[in-house]
């Protein structure tokens, strides 16, 4: 084949993958990389969306850093998250997972069950918590009290708004069940059978087997939460929102984090700080710490051979 | 009844005394299993069976703490589609769901396509941006995103900077597809080829019809993640209720009708149930989608 034709194929094969990959690359410049551009342009800037942009140095990021009211206790709380939610339904999801591959009698009706409340769209499955955790009238403190427990106050209690929420993530785990049922189908039966003829108890072989055989399963699903909750957003955000009675509409200002900032998260403070006091510099501030700490986790998701994402082949 | 163990006891000819105590333990295990089966199904359910009751309750009996309805209020649902917006709402929620999938579906189609069978500089470098993106929460590059659509474009009170960027390839369904695309093996596209194939008729003629299950998983998540999507609609709707989802308008319902928990409640069924109809009809490739990518929509 003679250079000419070599190279001519070479464009040929160079423009047909600029086609097929173009709305992507589109995409990725119009929608991704000029806003982020901007984003980090704006958080040097002031800028209040009427007025012109004015350089502002690092204004904002010691603004948000040292005096912005709502910054440290949304990173509190993600931290808080982190640590309490994620680990707990990942554990949640295992257990699920563990019972659904020994349920034998109508496992498809079992599995549905578990999954259905994963698909609640968040706006609904929020309201519906919202309802029946709520301290007046609500089903569960009716029954708590019937049983003569102690009835929190659920969104309406500073202490009890995240693990309320964390009630409403667990009741949502059919996603991470569905993995690991998939993950512990998987395991090799003939390890099962071999720690069974050397006498393992149940414990035992869910330790030596098990386990060692899912593990990049359970490290996928912890960084994946990890970096889910980065973007948590609606459920905590429409939970403050309805057990503190505010209604929605024009004129309407609600500051996020009801009941004293306990469920403020830090994707609320972008809507807060942009969308609320037309601070949009501030707001950028909050973003670029959003991406650092998305960036990272996912970083970790993609560093990983064997198990988690493989990027390349 | 030993069929019911994970690992069967094999039946024997003559029960001896340990294999005897084996079956009762299996027996045991069968009953354990199922009733943690059951009580983690009420957990699952109890929250749609308590929303649908109060559904049907009537103004005073919501703001009670009785559980079942004395009497069936089903014109609930009526006040809920009478009250004004709602099917407005439906239609705004239809259009970003359903427009939104079609432009997501046909433009990740290339994109995945070239990830998975191309071979070209930066294919990793790509994939790994996809994945970023993916990972990437909507609120990090919203302030520059809403100032163009907003200040230059003039296009906030509606859902079109919603459904316009979804032309250009979503980061989730480029992946996902990638990943279902990996599977197919490359003997059907060189034998496309000898055929005289192109790129392009290969995709149409032999890998489309190959990968509808990975289409239909991506078409699924793409519609629950714009019908479910909050943060979109407040942005860029929320001055104009006319351009509101349901997502966004439902939560206006327990603002507007205060503490009446029934019609809140049948809005809030009304929302969740095309979601659950739609998973009904479609389980296998949303499972699949799931364990595929192992990330929701």
């Amino acid at each position: 084949m003679s250079a000419v034709t070599l190279a001519s194929k070479r464009r040929r094969s160079a423009l047909r993958t600029l086609a097929f990959m173009s709305p992507w690359l589109i995409g990725f410049a119009v929608f991704f990389a000029y806003p982020l551009i901007s984003t980090v342009y704006f958080s040097f800037m002031h800028y209040d969306g009427f007025r012109p942009p004015t350089w502002s140095g690092g204004k904002n990021w010691t603004y948000v850093f040292e005096h912005y009211p709502l910054f440290w206790p949304a990173l509190r709380n993600t931290l808080w998250l982190v640590v309490v939610m994620v680990s707990l339904r990942v554990l949640f999801g295992l257990g699920v997972g563990l019972l659904i591959t020994r349920i034998k009698t109508a496992t498809g009706v079992f599995r549905t069950l578990f999954y259905l409340p994963y698909l609640a769209p968040p706006v609904a499955s929020t309201m519906a918590f919202a309802f029946l955790l709520n301290p007046g009238t609500g089903p569960v403190n009716s029954l708590l009290e019937k049983a003569g427990l102690p009835a929190p106050g659920w969104f309406n209690d500073p202490t009890w708004s995240k693990p309320a929420l964390t009630l409403l993530a667990l009741w949502g785990v059919g996603d991470l069940m569905v993995i690991f049922m998939a993950a512990l189908l998987d395991v090799p039966t003939e390890q099962y059978e071999a720690a069974e003829l050397d006498g393992a108890s149940a414990w035992q072989r869910f330790r030596y087997v098990t386990l060692p055989n899912i593990s990049p399963i359970v490290m996928f699903a912890v960084v994946t939460g990890v970096i889910q909750t980065m973007q948590y957003y609606t459920q905590p955000l429409v939970a403050g929102k309805v057990a503190s009675g505010v209604i929605q509409g024009a004129g309407t200002q609600f500051e996020p984090g009801y009941p004293d900032k306990s469920t403020l998260t830090l994707p609320q403070l972008v809507y807060n700080l942009g969308f609320q006091r037309f601070d949009y510099g501030s707001a950028c501030v909050v973003a670029l710490v959003l991406f650092a700490l998305s960036m990272a986790f996912t970083a970790l998701l993609m560093r990983r051979r064997g198990g988690l994402i493989q990027a390349g082949d | 009844m030993t069929q019911v163990l994970d690992h069967p006891v094999k039946p024997a000819p003559l029960a001896t005394g340990a294999e005897r105590t084996a079956r009762r333990r299996a027996v045991l295990e069968w009953i354990a299993v199922h009733s943690l089966g059951v009580a983690a199904a009420l957990f699952f359910t109890l929250p749609f069976v308590f929303v649908f009751l109060t559904s049907l309750m009537s103004d005073s009996q919501a703001l009670s703490r009785d559980l079942i309805p004395h009497t069936w209020e089903w014109d609930n649902y009526r006040k809920v589609f009478d009250t004004p917006g709602f099917l407005t709402w439906w239609k705004n929620t239809l259009l970003y769901a359903g427009l939104g999938t079609v432009l997501t579906v046909v433009s990740s189609i290339p994109v995945a396509y070239a990830l998975a069978k191309f071979r070209f500089r930066g294919r990793n470098l790509s994939l790994m941006l996809v994945i970023s993106m993916m990972m990437l929460p909507p609120q990090v590059v919203v302030i520059p995103m809403y100032l163009f659509w907003a200040k230059q474009l003039d296009l906030s009170g509606t859902l079109w900077p919603l459904i316009v960027p979804m032309a250009f390839g979503d980061a989730f369904s480029v992946f996902l597809l990638r990943q279902f695309l990996m599977t197919i093996p490359n003997e059907y596209l060189d034998a496309a080829k000898v055929d005289g194939c192109g790129d392009l008729r290969t995709l149409l003629r032999v890998v489309l019809p190959m990968a509808r299950p990975g289409i239909a998983a991506v078409a699924l998540f793409q519609f629950f993640y714009a019908w479910n999507d909050y943060f979109g609609p407040q942005i860029y709707a929320s001055e104009n209720p006319g351009a509101w989802t349901l997502s966004y308008g439902l939560e206006s319902f327990k603002g507007a009708h205060h503490t009446d928990w029934n019609l809140t409640m049948a809005a809030t069924v009304l929302v969740m149930a095309p979601v659950i109809l739609v998973f009904f009809f479609a389980q296998k490739a949303f499972v699949e989608g799931v364990t595929l990518t192992g990330v929701k929509g």
